[in-house]
């Protein structure tokens, strides 16, 4: 009797698949685009940033500890915004830079203004693993400074880097799902239409267990690559 | 030796210490870890500077190729004050002044090969030339055959290699050795310093070793200068100031930290090299004068090529006897230098 209604149900639910999927494809592709570009951009201004919170530290390559303190507090305020405010706070920025300020590009802007203080902070705690005496024997050999940031720390660092861009990027991916609640596109906002308002509560679901995978994938890219251009053990 | 002395005030001075001072400030007032040094470091020179931990040997190691910089005095190196250098001049006399280091300090994501090149690369030498030095320097510290390994697998004293053939890269005229070999086990250990000394006679190249371990100047170094609380202790030939401990200091790194002369007793010290090593010495003292003698301590070490030893005898308590095996000592062919129980330490 019961396994008669489970076959029922898992055959509904297969039958059911291929229109979900058609329904959500989109905003898989969305998702995946605002994530990616986002955390792109969140990198161009992350490492930049990232760097100068390590080397103007007052024992390393370019002391100048007054100008890090600063950049530190710009971070810490950034950072203790919330994302739901800060997402609206910015739509003057991104009507600016986009003109407009709903859809899927639209979303980018203030996930790259929510997201690179963190890049810069992970980007920061993976430079500063690297051994300073390893930058100490470059300065001895005659290295200027910026052979030692490029071809020392950033090179030294990769495995770190690689590992912080894999939790960076999902963490974004996370707050895609938010940013669709506020006219942003991607699977959060088919997550909210349907499944919220429409109490299409399968298609919220479906939606719940691709974003499951595509964070399960992307930290699972990351932990390989990293772990494939670490050449600290074996 | 007497013909060494003479021709080493011809030898061009490399490298010339004069008057260095450092002080770090901190929350409790200054530190001073230099104090007033003046070294003369001579082409061709194994220079060892040794000294307890602490004693600031570390400090002036790292002004040699300004890491550090001292507060006051002068550093020249081929007679070109280092501390007035520009930027760009002082990146390029970094290039003839390499250093090795405790840790080795290899770029872990890099091939050894990769490692050797780097200075290469930041000096804007082509890769494909740069390649060719490297497979040169591979051979000279015989590990051609790791060239594609990654610092992770290699051993302590195949890093150390690593890290020499990369410090030979630029082919400069001084290394600078910062307890090379502190990390090493004693076989390996061996194996390094033999590199060293053999990079020195081969390349010409001048080396400055900072240690605190005693057989690491024994073994290489032709000069030694003791360091301790930031000020030179005493400097000069390996041999002689082994032979003739001048300081507290000296004596503490030579003849170890354990040697108690006891108070109140009259002692002495008896030093003697290799042709004498091999008369019995103070067997024959006793038997000749008829005194019972105290040996408190005594020790046969190999210095630059020769035997060298140590022996610390208490002397009788009855002055007559006393005198006897002293006026019997002086006829012998050994340095004898009274100690008496508050010797300053």
């Amino acid at each position: 009797m019961f396994l008669n209604e489970l076959w029922a149900a898992l055959v509904s639910v297969w039958e059911a698949l291929p229109g979900l999927w058609n329904l959500t494809i989109g905003g898989v592709w969305e998702t995946l685009y605002i994530t990616f570009a986002s955390t792109a951009f969140a990198y161009i201004l992350g490492i930049p940033l990232g760097i100068m919170l390590v080397v103007f530290r007052k024992d390393h390559l370019i002391p100048s500890p007054r100008t890090r303190s600063l950049l530190d507090v710009i971070v810490n305020i950034l950072r203790s915004v919330p994302f739901l405010i800060l997402m609206i706070a910015a739509i003057p920025l991104t009507r600016l830079v986009v003109g407009t300020s709903i859809g899927t590009t639209a979303t980018i802007v203030p996930l790259v203004v929510a997201s690179f203080p963190f890049v810069a902070r992970t980007v920061e705690s993976s430079l500063l693993e690297v051994d300073p005496g390893v930058i100490e024997a470059a300065q001895a050999m005659g290295a200027n400074r910026f052979q030692i940031v490029c071809k020392v720390i950033l090179r030294e660092a990769v495995p770190g880097l690689v590992n912080g861009a894999a939790l960076a990027t999902t963490a974004i991916l996370g707050y895609t799902a938010m940013a669709g609640a506020i006219g942003g596109g991607g699977l959060g906002a088919i997550a909210i239409n349907y499944g919220y308002y429409r109490f299409r509560t399968d298609v919220l679901w479906f939606a719940i267990v691709e974003l499951v995978l595509l964070v399960q994938g992307i930290q699972f890219v990351g932990t390989r690559v990293s772990r494939l251009l670490d050449h600290r053990q074996r | 030796m007497e013909q060494g002395i003479v021709a080493r005030e011809q030898i061009p001075v490399l490298i010339d210490i004069q008057g260095v001072r450092k002080v770090y400030p901190t929350q409790v007032g200054e530190v001073v870890a230099l104090d007033g040094i003046d070294l003369r470091i001579r082409q061709g020179d194994i220079y060892g500077i040794i000294g307890m931990s602490g004693a600031g040997k570390s400090t002036l190691i790292r002004c040699i190729n300004r890491l550090d910089a001292p507060t006051e005095g002068r550093i020249l190196i081929d007679d070109r004050d280092i501390l007035l250098m520009k930027r760009r001049e002082l990146l390029k006399m970094r290039r003839s002044v390499a250093m090795i280091f405790q840790q080795f300090n290899l770029l872990m994501q890099r091939t050894v090969l990769g490692n050797i090149c780097f200075p290469l690369e930041i000096s804007g030498m082509p890769r494909a030339k740069a390649l060719v030095r490297a497979h040169e320097l591979l051979e000279i510290v015989s590990l051609q055959d790791k060239a594609k390994a990654y610092p992770a697998q290699l051993s302590g004293g195949q890093k150390q290699r690593v890290a020499i053939a990369r410090a030979l890269a630029t082919e400069p005229r001084v290394l600078l050795c910062d307890e090379a070999t502190s990390a090493l086990d004693p076989l390996t250990t061996q194996s390094i310093l033999a590199l060293l000394q053999d990079i020195n006679r081969r390349m010409g190249i001048t080396i400055v070793i900072i240690t605190h371990e005693m057989p690491v100047i024994r073994q290489i170094c032709t000069r030694v200068a003791i360091i301790d609380d930031g000020r030179i202790a005493e400097k000069g030939d390996v041999s002689k100031v082994f032979a003739h401990p001048k300081t507290a200091a000296a004596r503490r790194l030579f003849l170890g930290a354990q040697e108690e002369i006891p108070t109140g007793k009259r002692c002495v010290r008896i030093a003697f090299t290799d042709t004498d090593t091999y008369e019995p010495v103070v067997a024959n003292m006793i038997l000749a004068c008829g005194v019972p003698v105290n040996i408190l301590s005594g020790s046969i070490q190999r210095v630059a090529g020769q035997q060298r030893g140590q022996m610390l005898i208490e002397l009788p308590d009855d002055p007559k006897g006393a005198q006897r095996a002293l006026d019997y000592l002086a006829t012998q062919n050994v340095t004898v230098e009274e100690v008496s129980g508050d010797v300053p330490e």
